[in-house]
């Protein structure tokens, strides 16, 4: 699989993320069939949904789509963003090593509002 | 945040040859000496915001001005570190928002004033408005001996200076000796002060590794609307208060929402900042001012 600049950038930033999760940005072709995927969807000024829960040990994709504008999704506490651009699936996939809570925010100034877009990962024993 | 300091651990590292802090009082620690020379530092209007955050949103930045017109001794320059206006997805509404905010800031009785943008200008429209109104993002200046440097990560909406800039900015500071003087101006954090809150700018770990090999180098900015005090190695990070609303604390409430106006005193946790600068040393030292006078204020409330 080929990456791009900016993949490639990503999953070196993976590379660093805490023991909290492990993520990887993935491929839209890379997403096993057995693998669970949360629908992420960012628009202005909000994830829906905003609060996801995870079960520790479990992996899922995180897939994000926007029909709005140029967006961005980061955890700094897990060390891993994605760009959300319009009429594109971002994918990246996480396994919750740790139970705890996650910040997450959009990191891409979308307009008036754009400093409420946030959310919440909880990871459940 | 682990570097993050109070007033009074800044205090100590005043003696070392950092920085000193003075009262609000006008004048006091603004009298400057043959080789001082002092500026004031405004931050973050939001003109064009509406809210209960501030009932007076229409009033703060021409009250500041007021006061800084008052100030005993006129600084030899003016900047205002960024978010002049308060976003708007409306094209025109921006221009007409940067043009009034031009036309008060004219009021200012100190005729070189200096402006760079904040997100909220500049990060819709790649700057596009904001350029069309006060030039270029980044720019350069010198001051009696002081070099001075602006810096922009917000016109790029994912708050990075990009590597073209950081190259600008490096060429301009090998023009520059080890010891000279130098002051940047931000609007963001260089230094990531709360992610979680975008209170970071995405590349500036690369910026802060080209401004530390300058042993007299001080940096302000804006963006977190409140003053906060930060070290990255021995450069020192100001962050001045707004003049529009305050914000709490990084990571002290789950949301960065601002902080409710205090009716019984109006204008609290706003205000803006004189900066006297050493101009063989680089240092500085910092002054918080009030909105207005307590007086002022009360006379406000009752109206």
């Amino acid at each position: 699989m080929l990456l791009t600049k900016r993949e490639a950038q990503l999953l070196i930033a993976v590379a660093s993320a805490t023991a909290m999760m492990t993520a990887a940005y993935v491929a839209a072709q890379a997403v096993a069939m057995d693998e669970q995927v949360i629908k992420i969807t960012a628009r202005k000024f909000a994830f829906t949904p905003h609060d996801v829960q995870l079960k520790k040990g479990v992996p899922v994709i995180l897939e994000f789509t926007t029909q709005d504008v140029f967006m961005g999704f980061n955890a700094p506490d897990l060390g891993v963003r994605a760009d959300i651009v319009p009429g594109k699936t971002t994918r990246l996939r996480v396994l919750p090593a740790k139970v705890g809570k996650v910040e997450f925010l959009c990191d891409v100034f979308c307009g008036s509002g754009h400093e409420e877009m946030n959310g919440m990962i909880t990871v459940l024993d | 945040m682990s570097n993050a300091i109070d007033r009074r651990d800044f205090l100590k590292l005043a003696g070392l040859g950092g920085v000193v802090f003075a009262s609000g009082l006008p004048g006091f620690a603004l009298a400057a000496g043959q080789d001082e020379f002092y500026f004031v530092q405004l931050s973050d209007c939001h003109w064009g915001f509406e809210g209960p955050p501030n009932p007076d949103a229409k009033g703060t930045l021409k009250k500041a001005i007021t006061t800084v017109n008052a100030l005993e001794r006129q600084p030899d320059f003016i900047i205002f570190t960024g978010d002049l206006t308060h976003t708007t997805d409306d094209p025109a509404e921006r221009r007409r928002r940067l043009s009034e905010f031009t036309q008060i800031a004219s009021d200012l009785k100190v005729k070189t004033v200096r402006f760079m943008p904040g997100e909220h200008d500049s990060a819709l429209d790649n700057s596009a408005a904001y350029r069309e109104f006060f030039g270029a993002t980044t720019y350069t200046f010198d001051h009696k001996g002081v070099h001075f440097i602006v810096v922009d990560n917000v016109s790029d909406a994912g708050a990075s200076m990009g590597g073209e800039q950081l190259e600008w900015l490096a060429a301009d500071l090998r023009q520059q000796k080890t010891d000279s003087p130098i002051v940047v101006f931000a609007h963001r954090p260089l230094f990531a002060l709360y992610p979680q809150w975008d209170w970071a700018t995405r590349d500036g770990a690369r910026a802060i590794d080209l401004l530390l090999p300058y042993k007299n180098l001080t940096v302000f900015y804006g963006h977190i609307h409140q003053e906060h005090h930060h070290m990255t190695g021995h450069i020192a990070h100001h962050a001045a208060k707004s003049l529009i609303f305050p914000l709490p604390v990084a990571g002290s409430v789950p949301k960065r929402a601002p902080l409710a106006w205090d009716a019984s005193e109006p204008y609290k946790g706003l205000g803006f900042r004189g900066v006297s600068v050493d101009t063989q040393s680089g240092q500085t030292a910092l002054s918080e001012f009030t909105v207005v006078k307590k007086a002022q204020a009360n006379a406000t409330d009752k109206t």
